[in-house]
Parts: structure tokens; sequence; C-alpha cells
């Protein structure tokens, strides 16, 4: 039993759990990221390292609701346990001196740019990161990225704070403005990412992506994960979760991502509204 | 039959007139609406009748076909006697999962081949027997924990907690050694528990072997991925005196073909995993979900395969169909699992191969194109070569696949562990007479090695790494005996 030590609501729907797992914590690097389950019925499902406290052995997620288990997840308190705590999987982000390095998040993909950004900075890279959200009240770890990087850039959808717009947005006016980028990563949902890398085909921007596909083991042993690059069939489990973005099958992906629409629909259902005869529906699939 | 006539000796003959006793099973049509076990289990009174069929050769050959050399002739006189709970006894001295294999083992291909019996009268029904005595003493809580020798205080640590790593664990915790299991998933068991389906293997009696183990000192933990948390070489450093790797044959193989990653595509490994070890089959009671159309198309021959698509029958397919590229001779699936498939409506399709899938506008797989084959000349494993045969082109409509052609070797310990020779397949190599790997202290065993074979394989080769880890860990030259050995039960 892994237990949560300290537990916060963010805004809406993303919560941030610390967690005691200390031998996880000392081994794990920016870029991978860790399994949980939160009891004996559920589902196995994966999350970013959204920081590591290497003195107390505690390991940031940062959780969206988004269906039935990251829901009943963000309903956990500070000192219940989750049954399970597995990682660090997959390999860890590419961390060398390129120059100047933009890191990009949006949403839950703002968290694990923390660690990178940080591991960048200490790589002696130029830091600028940039983040994004709907409106200012969404918007996390301002604080934690203005301190990661040399430079935080923010943008909002709706102008709320920030460059009104996308994160691409920022991006392309940086990249307008004739600055010298010799390294991008960027971690969001997959409409951000695609549009990250449209950006930098042109100039050849070297570009990583983290992808999350739908996981099982998330040792290599399933296939579940299974994503399309460079027209090669990869398991983003141990060969990721970070790849050349200009080499992603991100329609692919997308798709694959909805695999389970129907019955994750149900489940959140019967979770949001407990007791509704959800045998019955399953049968009507 | 009175207590009288039940004990009387028979002479040769009339042993030979008693037929094979038929196992009692879930009917076809109730059984594929659930998942609860297949064959309901010999009776006392049946037990006792087949096992009255063993002529007791004075050399039985039937010891030398088991892997493990279970005394076989010893633990049927004691079924014959009544005496269930010491049967399974002499099992347990040579075979520390009978309850296991008495359901899993390939008994037509081992013992029961070469039974006297076999030719003329069909063999005694060995792994049948096998499963009722363990399955006796499980249930009368008959269990029995053997005295512990004293603690030597060396430590063995063992990755993977299949059947290899559990024989392992068993044997050495005997010797007095500490042993502590590292599993990567969150149950121990390994295919045991994820790959083979309740209806086959209920997981409940893997769940008490495991347990047994636990009484026996054994540590495990679960959620413990080696390689990624501790390296083989940091377990040295944390003062283990050596390790096993029994990580098993867990890499899914795909075919490389046109749309393979298209939705309600699987390999059998997420299908069979989804559906066990995550309970899918319980959606939504238990979180995961899994789905299995209306046309599902399972492509192989083997023991997975057939795994794979009478689970598919149980979750609501309508028509579940084998694609198997020979004929059906040349499938390694057990008879008793084809013949169970067979009863239960799989339809099979021989010489047929797939060479592309066909996706609809959600990127779903609505139909596969097959070529039909024919058998050419032998190749390398002695079966004869399927050959395509031109314009035999067929579009087979399907909304899920699941491919079960194989599994590779993980590489995440050979990966991690400098030094650790692997062959060709990424199978790590050992030296047969002690399972010792390349690098010293460590040994290996089961699928890892071999590839993917059999459960008791896996608990072969972990018997004779467990022999050789003591030696190595006392300090006792390979060649030499071990006094040790003789309490190795
Ligand atoms: C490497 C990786 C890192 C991730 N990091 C984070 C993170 O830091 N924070 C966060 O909130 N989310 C993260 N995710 C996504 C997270 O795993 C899913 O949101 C979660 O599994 C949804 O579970 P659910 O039961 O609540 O939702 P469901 O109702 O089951 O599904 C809702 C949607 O979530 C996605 N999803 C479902 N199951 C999985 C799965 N097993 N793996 C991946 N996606 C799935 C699908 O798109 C699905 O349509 C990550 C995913 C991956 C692969
Ligand atoms: C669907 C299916 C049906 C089968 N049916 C039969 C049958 O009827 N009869 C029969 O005899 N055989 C059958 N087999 C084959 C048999 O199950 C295997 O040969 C046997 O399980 C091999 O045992 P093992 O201990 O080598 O490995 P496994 O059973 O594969 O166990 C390996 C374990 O190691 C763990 N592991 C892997 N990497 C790591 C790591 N880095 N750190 C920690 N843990 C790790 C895995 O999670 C797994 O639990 C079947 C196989 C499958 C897939
Ligand atoms: S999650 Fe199973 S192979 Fe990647």
């Amino acid at each position: 039993m892994f237990r949560i030590v300290d537990k916060k609501e963010l805004c809406e729907k993303i919560h941030r759990f610390r967690i005691e797992v200390p031998r996880l914590v000392e081994k794990a690097k920016a870029g991978q990221f860790v399994i949980l389950r939160q009891h004996d019925r559920g589902e196995r499902v994966p999350m970013s390292i959204g920081g590591l406290d290497k003195k107390n052995g505690l390991l940031t997620v940062v959780i969206q609701e988004v269906g039935k288990t990251s829901g009943s997840m963000n309903r956990m308190k500070t000192g219940d346990s989750f049954a399970d705590v597995v990682g660090p999987l997959g390999m860890s982000s590419h961390v060398e001196k390129f120059g100047h390095c933009v890191c990009i998040g949006g949403g839950v993909g703002i968290p694990p740019i923390y660690p990178i950004a940080q591991a960048l900075k200490e790589a002696g890279n130029q830091v600028t990161t940039i983040i994004g959200a709907r409106s200012k009240s969404l918007l996390i770890y301002e604080e934690e990225l203005t301190s990661a990087s040399h430079r935080l850039l923010i943008s909002t959808d709706d102008g709320s704070y920030g460059t009104h717009g996308f994160v691409t947005t920022v991006l392309q006016n940086l990249l307008d403005a004739g600055e010298k980028v010799d390294m991008v990563i960027s971690i969001g949902p997959v409409p951000m990412m695609k549009a990250v890398v449209a950006s930098t085909r042109l100039p050849k921007i070297k570009t990583f992506v983290s992808l999350n596909p739908i996981m099982v083991d998330g040792t290599g042993m399933c296939g579940a994960c299974r994503v399309t690059v460079g027209g090669k069939t990869k398991f983003a489990c141990v060969d990721g979760p970070d790849f050349d973005g200009h080499e992603v099958d991100f329609d692919e992906m997308t798709k694959r991502l909805k695999m389970y629409a129907k019955y994750e629909k149900i489940a959140y259902e019967r979770f949001l509204h407990e007791g509704c005869r959800v045998a019955d529906q399953i049968k009507q699939l | 039959m009175t207590d009288n006539e039940k004990n009387k000796p028979l002479e040769k003959k009339e042993r030979m007139k008693i037929p094979r006793q038929k196992m009692p099973e879930q009917d076809a049509k109730e059984r594929i609406r659930n998942f609860k076990e297949v064959p309901h289990g010999l009776t006392p009174e049946l037990a006792m009748i087949e096992a009255r069929r063993c002529l007791a050769c004075p050399k039985p050959p039937c010891i030398g076909g088991c892997p493990v050399e279970v005394n076989i002739p010893e633990f049927i006189r004691l079924v014959t006697e009544g005496d269930f709970v010491a049967a399974a006894r002499v099992i347990k001295r040579t075979n520390a999962l009978p309850a296991i294999c008495g359901r899993v083992c390939p008994q037509e291909e081992q013992c029961e081949k070469v039974c006297i019996l076999t030719k003329k009268y069909n063999s005694v029904g060995i792994g049948n027997l096998e499963r009722f005595v363990a399955d006796f003493e499980r249930e009368r809580g008959e269990i029995e924990i053997p005295q512990l020798p004293p603690p030597t205080g060396k430590k063995v640590a063992i990755v993977g907690a299949g059947p290899a790593g559990l024989t392992v664990a068993a044997d050495l915790a005997q010797m007095g050694h500490k042993v502590v299991i590292y599993e990567a998933l969150h149950k121990a068991g390994g295919v045991l528990i994820y790959g083979i389906p309740e209806f086959r293997l209920p997981k409940a009696i893997v769940a008490s072997e495991v347990d047994y183990l636990r009484k026996l000192g054994v540590e495990i933990y679960t959620s413990y991925v080696i390689g990624k948390l501790d390296t083989v070489d940091e377990l040295f450093e944390q003062g283990f005196n050596a390790v096993f790797v029994g990580t098993g044959a867990g890499l899914p193989n795909f075919m490389q073909i046109d749309g393979e990653n298209l939705n309600g595509i699987y390999s059998s490994n997420e299908f069979l995993t989804r559906s066990n070890l995550m309970a899918g089959y319980d959606f939504p009671n238990y979180d995961t979900p899994i789905f299995a159309g209306e046309n599902v198309a399972v492509l192989g021959g083997g023991n997975t395969a057939m795994d794979s698509v009478r689970t598919s029958l149980r979750l609501g397919a309508m028509n579940a169909y084998i694609v198997y590229r020979r004929s059906r001779n040349e499938m390694p699936a057990r008879k008793e699992e084809i013949h169970h498939a067979e009863q239960e409506g799989v339809q099979f399709m021989f010489l047929t191969n797939p060479i592309r899938y066909i996706g609809d506008d959600n990127g779903w797989v609505k139909g596969m194109e097959c070529v039909k084959m024919e058998l050419g000349e032998p190749d390398a494993s002695g079966r004869r070569r399927p050959v395509e045969m031109k314009g035999s082109n067929f579009i087979l409509p399907v909304d899920t696949v699941v491919v079960a052609v194989g599994n590779s070797s993980n590489p995440l310990i050979p990966q991690t562990t400098p030094g650790l020779k692997t062959n060709k397949w990424g199978n790590i190599e050992v030296d047969p007479k002690t399972q010792m790997t390349s690098r010293p202290g460590v040994f290996a065993g089961g699928d890892i090695v071999t590839g993917g074979a059999t459960v008791i394989l896996a608990a072969g080769a972990g018997k004779v790494a467990a022999r050789a880890i003591h030696k190595y860990v006392m300090g006792i030259p390979f060649d030499e005996p071990a006094k040790e050995e003789a309490k190795v039960k």
C-alpha cells in the first residue's frame, strides 16, 4: 500500500498527489511514468511523473478526472493509499546539451514538463517553457515552472491570462521573431502535440512528444500501447513514451484512444450516479 | 461396487477391461455462458476405478515421460487404496504445483503417451488423477507445511513469479535459504494468472499455491519491475548471494501486416490479461473493459489461441474462428483444448493465412483478407511448410482479431544486466546442467531460456536451478553431490 502524504485540488477536476514511494523516487528520471491501481478491482492507469522529491521519497502525480478510475482516484484523501504504484516505467526524456530548449505543456501535460525542464536546465540548456489552459482558473504549475525555466510564457484560450490563443500561438510568435530554437518537447492533448509538430516541421526543429496511448501492463508484455512511429510499430511503454514528433501517426493514436469509449461512458455514468442499471446497458451495446 | 469388490486385487486382464473413466464436465451450451471451470473433476469413486486400470508395470515408462519424474505408479497405488492425501504428497515430493499441472500439462504428449495401455486401451488418466488428489488435499485443508531446516544465512532473489520462479522459491526455502520474489505484475503466478483462463485454471488454485510459498517464508514483492526499480547488479549489492531470472516469454509477436494497429486487433497477451488478470469479463464490477465483437478471428493454433477463442465465446462472440496456416495435424494445442473448443462451437479455418486488415472510417477492423495455403516440403521444424495458393484470396468479415502467433522474450533484464549472454532470439543462454548463465551467480530458467514452452518444463528448469543455486551459495562445487539435496521435496 502506498500512502498519500499530501493531496490538493489544483483546479476543477485536476488534483495533485504526493505519494510515499522512496525506492521508486530514488530511481525515477524525468519523462518516465508510473502505473497506479487504486484497489483490488481497479484498473491499472498510467500517470506521468509530475515531480520527484528525492529527499523525502515523495512522488508527485497530477490526475485529471476523465472517467471512472481517474474520478474515483481524485476522491481519495490525504492518508489514503493506492494498492499499487509500479515504476518507474518507460525511458527517460532525452536530456543533453541542445542549446535553447522550448518545453510546451498543456492540461495535465504540464506537470511532467516540470521535471524535464528542471533536468534540461541542469544540463546547461537555455529553457523556455510555454504552458496553456482554456482560462486562467484552469492553469496549473505556474509557480513550479517559473523556477524550473529561464523564461515562462503563458497562453489562455479565452485571453484571461497571458497571450490570447494556444501554446502554438506563442511558439509561432517566438519562431516568427526569429528566435533560434534547438529542441522542442511537448506534452499534452493529442491535438496540441500535433499542432506543435506542424509548427516545427518546416524549420526542421527536433521535436519530442510524449505519447499517452491506452496501456495495461506498461512493461512491453501486452502490446496495447502500440503506436506507429516512422512507419514502424512501437510500444509506447518501453520504446517511449517520448518519440520524434515528426514521425508519429497521431491520427491512428487518436482512434485507438477511443477504443473503449462505449464501455468507459457506462462505467463513468454508473460511477457518477451510482445505482443505475448497468448490466442492462451493457447488454444493449 | 461393494467395498469388498473394490479392494479385490484385479487380474491384469480385468484391469484392461475397465474403460478409461470420463471426466464429468459442464455441458458445452451452458459453459460458453460462464467462466467457471469446464471439467468438474473426478469423484473419489471414479478416481478409484480409474486408478485400478494402472497395470503397475515393473519398469514404469510413465515416470520417464514426466519432466519432473513424479512417481506415478506409487501415487496411483495410493489412490486405489483410497489414501488420497498420501497420494498427493507422493506427487509433491517432486512437483510443487500438482493442482496446476493436473489441469494444464500436455499429458497426452508426456506421461500418458508412454503408458503401456495407450495403444490399445487408452492410457490411464494420470493427469485427471493428479488433479483429483491435489484438489482433495487442498479442499480438505490437508496441505502440510514441511518442517524447515535451520536458516543458512544465504539470500536468493527471484525475478518473476511464474511456474519457474515459484518452483525455485519453494525448493530453496525448503533448503533453509532466505528467498525473495520480485514480480512485475500486481499478482504472482505469471502466465498461470494472466494468461490461462479461469475456466481452465481457477485463479484461486494459483493463489493457494502462492500462499503455500508465503507459508514457507518466501517474501513476495508484486508490482516490482527488476531492471527498472533494481537491476540484477543492485540485487547483489543489496546482499543477495544469487539471482534467478524467470521472466518468461512475455513479448507478443505480431505478423507485421497492413492494418494491424486498427481498433479491435489484440495480441493474445492483452486479450487474455484484460480478461484474466484484470477480470474484464466481470466489467463493470471490475474496472477494466474488454471488447469481443460478433465475429472474432483468432490467429494461431496453440494453447494461447484456444484460450483466446474460447474466451471470446464467453464474452459473447457469435462466430469465433481459429485461423491457422497449417492443417489440423500440425496444431500445437493440447488435444483436450481443441476438443473442448470444437464442442463449444469454434469454427476452424485450416490452411488459411491473413495478409491484410481492412478498417472502417473510425479505425475499427471490419474485415481480414486471407489466402488459402497448401502444405509443401517439410521445413526446419520438421513440419510441412505452408505455401500460399495463388488467387485464393477472400475476405472474412470480423470485428475483433486476436493475434496468437507466439511470444518472444522480454529484453528488459538482458538490456540492464551487463555480460548476460542471449541467443539470436533474445533467450538467455544457460548451462543446462545448472541453469547458470554467463554471469556467475545469475541463473535462469523457464520460457526466458527455452522460448514459449510448458508449465512443467519451466518447473523442471526451476528444480535444476534450485539445486545448483544451493551449491553455488554454499560453496559446493557443481560436480559434487550436495548432502542437503536429499532433503528437497
Ligand atoms: C504514459 C502516460 C502518462 C499519462 N499521464 C497522465 C497524467 O499525468 N495525468 C493524467 O490525468 N492522465 C495521464 N494519462 C492518461 C490517463 O492514464 C488516463 O486518463 C486514465 O487512464 C483514464 O482512466 P479512466 O478510467 O478515468 O478513464 P476512462 O473512462 O477509462 O477513459 C477516458 C479516456 O482516457 C484514456 N484512457 C483510458 N484508459 C487509459 C489507459 N489505461 N492508458 C491511457 N489512457 C487511457 C482514453 O483516451 C479514454 O477514452 C497518461 C497516460 C499515459 C499512457
Ligand atoms: C495463454 C497461454 C496458455 C498456455 N497453456 C498452457 C497449457 O495448457 N499447458 C502448459 O503446460 N503450458 C501452457 N502455456 C505455457 C506456459 O504457461 C509457460 O510455458 C509457463 O508459464 C512459463 O513459465 P515461466 O515461469 O518461465 O514464465 P511466466 O509464466 O511467463 O512468468 C514470468 C513472470 O515474470 C514476470 N516478469 C517478467 N519480467 C519481469 C521483471 N523484469 N521483473 C519482475 N518480474 C518480471 C512476469 O510478469 C511473469 O509473471 C500457456 C501459455 C499461454 C501464454
Ligand atoms: S502497455 Fe502493454 S505493452 Fe505497453
